[in-house]
């Protein structure tokens, strides 16, 4: 399946884009993920243990399910205010 | 009523309390987060914020529910914060909220801005003499 995922802050200047366009397994997780992304995207590899996963604009641990079409996000630590 | 807004323009803070006034309400209390032009004896010239937008805004008015879920008698909420480039001395952030009375008004307050800080989709990119830098909560 195609999954698009939004990069923010710093991890979108390393990448020098604002998404990601993966292909992954039907039935994927957010583990499963994380793991292509370092695999295809070395630059981005340092940073992904800081970073938390967002899945449908809810955050979701390693063992969440992605399913088709849904909006994925790489949140970098967060610093509003 | 939850006020939440990400703006690329400057705050109204006289907009935004005039939305939380409150005939029943005798108490207003406000934060409002301004860029220091110096940070470890740096000169800053400006920061830059960026959030996933749709998200920060969701994530702002759970922010409101957990605030009402702990102090129910807050009446109304608004949270204001700004986008893109914002120059020293300008507000970024403002929280503001009307009760009743002025008990608990203040830890609410405090409350609303640390989670702010920790919970929401915004980041922040610090742009001074030594360089650009992003910035996590501390």
């Amino acid at each position: 399946m195609k999954v698009k995922v939004l990069l923010f802050a710093d991890l979108r200047e390393v990448a020098g884009q604002g998404e990601l366009a993966l292909e992954l397994p039907e039935g994927s997780t957010v583990g499963g993920m994380l793991r292509a992304i370092e695999g295809i995207y070395p630059a981005l590899a340092g940073r992904l243990p800081q970073v938390k996963v967002a899945v449908g604009r809810r955050l979701a641990g390693p063992e969440a399910v992605i399913r088709p079409g849904e909006e994925v996000a790489l949140l970098p630590p967060v610093g509003g205010g | 009523m939850d006020q939440v807004e990400l703006t690329r323009s400057p705050i109204d803070v006289g907009r935004v309390l005039s939305g939380i006034s409150d005939p029943e309400c005798g108490a207003q209390v406000l934060f409002l987060g301004t860029v220091r032009g110096v940070e470890d004896g740096e000169r800053i010239e400006y920061l830059e914020y960026e959030a996933y937008e749709e998200m920060a805004r969701e994530e702002l008015f759970r922010l409101c529910q957990r605030l009402r879920a702990r102090w129910p008698e807050i009446r109304k909420v608004a949270i204001v914060h700004r986008l893109g480039r914002v120059g020293v001395g300008e507000a970024a952030v403002l929280i503001a909220l009307s009760a009743p009375h002025r008990e608990g008004t203040f830890p609410a307050l405090a409350y609303a801005v640390k989670e702010l800080k920790e919970t929401v989709p915004i980041w922040k990119k610090e742009v001074g003499e030594k360089g650009a830098r992003w910035k996590p909560a501390k």
